[in-house]
């Protein structure tokens, strides 16, 4: 009976919101991921384009809750969803034609490419300060929970409780949804193929008469068209505050580069790995271990390996220990 | 085509002049190189419709150069290069692509993480009718890449990989097919299956145009063979005379 209580307690703390967590790194990931692959540069305006998409669902998910319109049990911004990549993909092939492609025709170094990301990601940064403020906003509606603790209690008889929020049971489905829908389209379609051709060499996909611009006009309305997704799943899950999304630059990146910088699989491999190292290091294991072990081997503290407030170190600590011993990261990506 | 387009080359009889006609495929007079000083001084190269010439030479005579020249890789100073009769000089590579010229280059010539079916249906890419047809060509001259159809290519070894990569040029059904080096890099074996290969396509009315490192074994095989030395025709012939001629075979053979 304790270990059973150890387990739901185990579920309700890290399993479901390493999920969870993991699926949104693992969408960001993926953008991240099909950038490098493709075009060849790592595209640190990533978090502020997540912003950018998740602010403009904000916008309208306020526009349709004050002329009254809901979704019901799902939250509204799953309708204002589809305005929010619209906008996205408007800006970032915007971002490609006036900033991007000036310096792809010129040819110049992947980090010129990083250097100019980062210009954008500060314009955009910008922008959506000034649209939307820098403070915090609370957007979900609709049910909070697809079942409760109290719920779970009274149906388990167990005295942990375990609760599945609507945020993460959405984010979890949502995310299987995008990633099988995203693997269709680069193995099963011409154009995916199209573009794993040319992410694979680009010569010879020239050579092969493959068309390098629609190749990456589709990547930049993928990427932003995930971007928005994770944005908006972070947001409904967890709140949405500018910075923050700024801030989950590192995580993305580092699963990215754990699951092997230009391969999808690996991005979301790498999502959950990030995900759940942030999770079980800075958990408090006392709750989950009081059930299993004896009162007299429980030690007095939290047994926290390191406090919630450090959990950016984990992803960068694990992304230094990739780097070092397996610089292609889990799956085997590419390295300029 | 009345004018000889033979160059500065001692030898009479090129295949243009003889025919009468224009060759599938000529580059002629060929000046030109990458920018600086130029690496090709009046070069012609021409293919019969079903022949296979070969272009060879010692290192650095500019085999591969006049090879993207008639490519369209390398912008000509001076000269023509036409396809069918057709001046295509002003062309892109993609463009000559689209009009029946397929090339092969010698290093990263596949799609490593795509399955060896996944490089065939690359290769045609520009075509919208049914590939079914060509596809199964290519698997009867190369049954080894329909065992392995659903492999990574870049797990093949490298004759595999070769094959693979002929095998893609194809697959838009060129009227010319252009490989650089072809057998670089794999063992002898596999050189005279690979040679044995590229003579089956061209029976099948596919003119061949090739650079080739193993001069004595490549003009054997070849229609026309052309040995540039410095960017230049030196000797133009075909392949038996070549390997016949006492000079060449001092020079350029190792006796």
């Amino acid at each position: 009976m304790d270990f059973l209580n150890a387990l739901v307690a185990l579920t309700n703390f890290v399993v479901i919101p390493a999920l969870a967590y993991g699926s949104q790194l693992a969408l960001g990931a993926l953008g991240v991921t099909l950038i490098y692959g493709i075009l060849r540069f790592s595209n640190f305006s990533h978090g502020d384009v997540m912003a950018f998409g998740t602010m403009w669902v904000i916008l309208t998910t306020w526009l349709l809750q004050a002329a009254g319109i809901g979704f019901g049990v799902l939250p509204t911004a799953l309708l204002a969803l589809p305005v929010g990549i619209v906008a996205t993909i408007l800006y970032m092939l915007a971002a490609d034609k006036f900033v991007f492609s000036f310096y792809r025709r010129q040819r110049v170094k992947p980090v010129v490419l990083v250097m100019v990301s980062i210009g954008v990601m500060f314009i955009t940064n910008g922008i959506v300060r000034l649209i939307i403020g820098p403070g915090r906003q609370s957007f979900d509606d609709g049910g909070r929970f697809i079942f409760s603790v109290r719920e779970f209690r009274e149906w388990s008889g167990l005295a942990e409780g375990l609760a599945l929020r609507t945020t993460q049971f959405l984010t979890m489905v949502i995310a299987l949804a995008v990633m099988i829908a995203l693997f269709w389209f680069l193995n099963r379609t011409r154009t995916g193929k199209s573009m794993r051709a040319f992410s694979d060499n680009e010569d010879l996909a020239l050579l092969s008469g493959i068309n390098p611009d629609r190749v990456v006009r589709v990547t930049w309305v993928l990427t932003a068209t995930l971007a928005t997704i994770a944005g908006v799943l972070y947001g409904l899950d967890k709140g949405f505050q500018p910075f923050t999304y700024f801030q989950l630059l590192l995580p993305i990146f580092a699963s990215a580069i754990v699951g092997g910088l230009g391969n999808p699989l690996g991005a979301i491999a790498g999502g959950y790995i990030i995900a759940f190292a942030e999770m079980t290091i800075t958990y408090a294991w006392r709750r989950v271990l009081g059930h299993i072990l004896p009162e007299e081997w429980l030690p007095d503290g939290l047994i926290q390996v390191l406090s919630v407030d450090y959990k950016f170190a984990v992803s960068f600590a694990l992304l230094v220990l990739v780097l070092i011993f397996r610089p292609t990261g889990v799956f085997r990506g590419k390295s300029v | 085509m009345s004018r000889a387009a033979t160059g500065a080359k001692p030898s009479a009889g090129n295949a243009a002049t003889a025919s009468g006609s224009d060759p599938m495929l000529i580059g002629e007079h060929m000046t030109g190189g990458y920018g600086g000083a130029d690496i090709l001084h009046s070069c012609t190269i021409a293919v019969e419709k079903g022949q296979i010439a070969v272009i060879v030479g010692p290192n650095g005579a500019g085999k591969s150069t006049a090879m993207k020249a008639v490519f369209g890789m390398l912008k000509l100073r001076e000269g023509h290069v036409r396809l069918k009769g057709r001046d295509i000089t002003t062309l892109t590579p993609q463009a000559r692509v689209a009009e029946g010229m397929a090339f092969v280059p010698q290093t990263s010539n596949i799609f490593p993480s795509m399955t060896v079916e996944e490089n065939l249906e690359m290769g045609a890419f520009l075509r919208r009718d049914d590939i079914g047809e060509t596809m199964e060509q290519v698997y009867e001259l190369f049954p080894i890449l329909r065992d392995k159809r659903s492999q990574a290519a870049g797990e093949l070894s490298g004759g595999q990989r070769q094959q693979v990569a002929v095998g893609r040029a194809l697959m838009t059904k060129p009227s010319v097919l252009m490989l650089d080096e072809p057998t670089a890099g794999v063992s002898p074996i596999v050189m005279d299956e690979l040679f044995d290969r590229i003579i089956e396509v061209a029976r099948t009315g596919i003119s061949i145009l090739m650079v080739e490192q193993n001069a004595r074994q490549a003009l054997a095989i070849a229609d026309m063979g052309y040995v540039l030395v410095q960017g230049r025709n030196r000797f133009t012939d075909s392949g038996q005379a070549l390997l016949a001629d006492p000079e060449v075979r001092r020079s350029f053979l190792g006796g």
